[in-house]
């Protein structure tokens, strides 16, 4: 039997990432077709919750992807975001769940590549670290 | 308002052990505004543990509300009929909060907070001490620094010899603070108040504080029985 492709929720930025994902298949760059995609209108409105929400809802890997430092739309939402994000990092840990599986990324709306290639990262690692939550 | 820290989600999920079916209340007070027990504090709580309990491969049952003041039975009775159906609650609200549902409710109450200290909010993720409740207030005298709380040694007569050259104190809890006697003497100088510093205090007396014993209010005209 084939084995199940681990599933990955995308928390993207509008402004940036979202649009590198968009470019990503303009440009029909290919990466893995389980990154399921989430809009935020900027990586300042994720919250906490949503990253466990989504653990809990049967995701393998979490993707948090927002613009470069310094280019965030408002100011510092991306910051706010990296800073929430290594919050739960901690605390997967030590709720005995590799904090590999969440990521923050940054990325400008030009890296369509690089959306890609962090698809592929991401569905290898947690591929890597195998089973389910 | 009431500064709480929530426990290590070690020591949390080491309570919830024996149990499968757990209400999580938190309370929207103070406990909500130091970003400790509110509703969102209930939220992240219940799915992280939601998520260690499967991984463990013992899943929990958990019920998640908030209530407006958790030390007032009025705001709690709501809940009863969900509580029927637990085995046990953990409460997100202050050790008051523990208390009065522990009080109300034949179930075990388990605290997932530490209750620290009254305090004020310094800037937002921030809290300090800045009261310490000793039922004496003297803040009219110093300025309106308290010297009880805000002083490691509680020093009623100017400051000891740990008051460093940067008005700061030898003794640092979560980076270095400001000598209260310093921060005394300059606030009474802004107020023209100087000579206050003049006043000398005689030993305190604590019995007034909880040495001694449990506290308790009364007022009488405002007693609803006969």
């Amino acid at each position: 039997m084939r084995e199940r492709e681990p599933k990955i929720v995308a928390f993207c930025c509008h402004y940036c990432a979202f649009a590198a994902a968009d470019l990503a298949g303009v440009l029909r760059f290919r990466y893995p077709p389980n990154v399921h995609i989430i809009r935020l209108p900027c990586t300042g409105k994720l919250d906490a919750l949503y990253l466990l929400k989504a653990f809990e809802a049967g995701a393998d890997g979490v993707i948090v992807a927002g613009c470069l430092e310094g280019s965030c739309h408002f100011i510092s939402g991306n910051i706010r975001a990296k800073r929430r994000v290594l919050a739960v990092k901690s605390l997967l840990s030590k709720i005995g769940i590799e904090p590999e599986r969440l990521e923050f990324f940054n990325l400008s709306s030009a890296q369509g590549e690089r959306f890609a290639q962090i698809a592929r990262e991401m569905t290898e690692r947690v591929r890597a670290l195998g089973g389910k939550i | 308002m009431i500064v709480a820290d929530q426990k290590p989600i070690e020591e949390i999920l080491q309570m919830l052990e024996p149990y499968r079916k757990v209400l999580f209340l938190g309370c929207q007070s103070c406990v909500a505004v130091c970003m400790a027990g509110g509703e969102k504090e209930v939220g992240l709580l219940a799915s992280a543990v939601r998520l260690a309990r499967t991984r463990q491969g013992r899943p929990i049952e958990i019920a998640e509300g908030a209530v407006k003041r958790q030390c007032d039975d009025e705001f709690n009775e709501p809940w009863a009929k969900t509580l029927e159906h637990q085995e046990a609650v953990l409460s997100l609200a202050c050790g008051v909060g523990v208390n009065k549902l522990s009080e109300r409710f034949d179930l075990p109450i388990l605290p997932a907070l530490n209750t620290k200290f009254f305090g004020e909010v310094e800037r937002q993720g921030i809290w300090s001490e800045v009261c310490a409740g000793c039922g004496n207030c003297i803040l009219h005298v110093t300025g309106g620094i308290c010297p009880i709380a805000r002083c490691a040694k509680n020093l009623l007569n100017g400051p000891c010899g740990g008051v460093r050259a940067d008005g700061t104190c030898e003794v640092s809890r979560n980076g270095p603070r400001p000598c209260a006697w310093v921060m005394i003497y300059e606030r009474l100088g802004r107020l023209n108040q100087r000579k206050n510093m003049e006043q000398l205090f005689a030993a305190k007396d604590w019995s007034t504080d909880r040495h001694g014993g449990p506290r308790r209010r009364i007022r009488e005209d405002m007693l609803l029985e006969g």
